[in-house]
């Protein structure tokens, strides 16, 4: 999921650009397992803007922001509270900041700052294991990804700076390349770690990436 | 071929570290180097060491062919792109830089300038390859290069690794990739160079052992703390600490270790953290053949 973190309340209102009036729009996939744009969080900030004399015109929680003729329905849908409000103010990612920017004419306002695609392990803990390099190497190391959990990205063995098997730049982590180390020798693979890894294809995350892949109609139908 | 080169085919080589200066002035770095120059093999220009930015490692290095050293450019992966690298190499030849020493280098976030971006595009075996092919003729975009010249290629090993088979597997994988020589974190005892020793013997490699000046307690606090990954050993921080002159102890201390050391390595590459004037002194105690 993408990891987002509200933003500080102070650069929200000073964000609102003097807007009287707000339509608050939330995800409830992403940012409500972060507790950053769910209905929960919505109401708190709704009591929060109420104290600063802006007024919530009304919320709307969807499945998946990211998911653009969802957004499109619930604007549809809220037509008139969204009407009469100078602007949308949006607690989720970027993605979905830009889902609702895309579908209305009215200002949107990001609340939150978008960190990283997390694995969570219990609630609000979370830990960025794939960073979407579009060129994956898992199958070559053992199924851990040095690309997003190495802060240098090396692929070809450790940088040499650990220290007690800890990472040099973030002592709290485990240096991955000694985890690739130890499971690609439980697996005995040991030999293949020599292989020289070639330097990466960059062109595999050039931005902005985009899929538009015709489905034939079957598919099309199932996918309703 | 590089003279550094030819001085680790003949006999015991000796290298020192010179970090470029932080502002515009290399008169008082060159001056140093200016005095070592006829009596060690090479001198290492550090690039952005710890990732703090300083003047450009290349610059540096052609600068001290002026005084007649032997640059050996350390040239670390986090700063530039397989682009910046490469253009920067071929600038190299232009300048008359010979001797490569790669490196990943130091995360930005370590140094002084936290928010940089982290380029790191190729890793050090990588770069390794690319200045390999690069002294073949053939650029990473496998066009030829018909002008080409030839670089001395080395790289560094971090001798107390653990698990020190990994490292091991690394330093061969850098062998492969064009890795002629080895510079090492600093050792303070025989002990731990013996087992080094027998880890590295039969490798295709020159192994250039570290040897850093201590100069005081505090020095040996910062460096078991912020650079080192193995704590200097208790014998060695007690002399220091004993010492009424310290840095004169630590500057005998490192040449009774390469006194002792000579004949069963291939050389020394002396980093002298924060005292390079102390060098010529350093070279002068090894050449009276101070010993423990």
């Amino acid at each position: 999921m993408i990891i987002t973190k509200q933003k500080q309340f102070d650069d929200l209102i000073k964000a609102c650009r003097g807007a009287k009036t707000l339509f608050l729009f939330g995800c409830g996939d992403c940012a409500t397992l972060c507790r950053t744009g769910g209905e929960e969080q919505l109401a708190e900030l709704s009591e929060q803007l109420k104290a600063e004399g802006i007024a919530v015109a009304g919320t709307a929680v969807v499945h998946a922001t990211c998911h653009e003729l969802d957004v499109q329905r619930v604007l549809r849908q809220e037509k008139e509270k969204v009407a009469a409000s100078d602007a949308v103010l949006v607690m989720t990612c970027g993605a979905g900041v830009q889902s609702v920017g895309d579908s209305t004419e009215k200002p949107v306002i990001s609340g939150c700052d978008s960190l990283f695609i997390g694995n969570s392990k219990r609630q609000m803990h979370f830990y960025e294991k794939c960073s979407a390099c579009g060129e994956c190497v898992l199958n070559e190391t053992g199924g851990l990804c040095p690309e997003t959990r190495c802060p240098k990205g090396l692929l070809n063995g450790p940088c040499g700076g650990a220290v007690r098997g800890q990472c040099e730049v973030d002592p709290t982590n485990p240096c991955v390349w000694i985890a690739i180390y130890e499971r690609m020798k439980k697996l005995g693979r040991l030999d293949e770690m020599m292989t020289v890894a070639a330097p990466k294809d960059r062109t595999a995350a050039s931005k902005p990436q985009k899929i538009e892949e015709k489905l034939p109609p079957k598919k099309r139908e199932e996918a309703k | 071929m590089s003279k550094l080169q030819q001085n680790l085919e003949s006999g015991f080589t000796i290298t020192v570290e010179i970090p470029p200066p932080k502002g515009s002035d290399v008169a008082p770095a060159l001056a140093v180097a200016e005095k070592i120059a006829s009596r060690v093999a090479g001198v290492n220009v550090t690039d952005n060491q710890r990732g703090m930015v300083r003047m450009s490692s290349l610059a540096f290095s052609h600068r001290l062919l002026d005084v007649g050293a032997e640059p050996i450019w350390q040239l670390s992966c986090r700063d530039r792109n397989r682009l910046a690298l490469q253009s920067d190499m071929l600038g190299a030849w232009a300048l008359g830089v010979e001797n490569l020493c790669i490196m990943t280098g130091d995360f930005p976030t370590l140094g002084d300038m936290p928010q940089a971006k982290p380029v790191y595009d190729l890793d050090a075996v990588q770069l390794i390859q690319a200045a390999a092919e690069l002294s073949r003729g053939v650029g990473m975009n496998k066009k030829e290069i018909k002008d080409h010249k030839e670089f001395f290629i080395g790289a560094v090993i971090n001798p107390f690794y653990e698990p020190m088979e990994l490292e091991i597997m690394k330093t061969r994988k850098k062998i492969a990739a064009g890795a002629k020589y080895f510079q090492t974190q600093p050792f303070f005892d025989e002990e731990s160079l013996d087992r080094f020793l027998a880890l590295v013997k039969g490798m295709e490699a020159k192994f250039l052992i570290g040897i850093t000046p201590l100069k005081g307690e505090k020095m040996v606090h910062f460096l078991n703390n912020n650079v080192l990954t193995t704590p200097i050993p208790e014998k060695v921080a007690h002399r220091i600490a004993r010492a009424g002159d310290p840095v004169m102890e630590g500057l005998k201390i490192a040449a009774e270790f390469i006194n002792s050391v000579r004949g069963r390595v291939d050389g020394v590459h002396i980093m002298p953290i924060g005292q390079i004037d102390n060098v010529p002194l350093l070279l002068d105690m090894v050449d009276s053949g101070m010993k423990a």
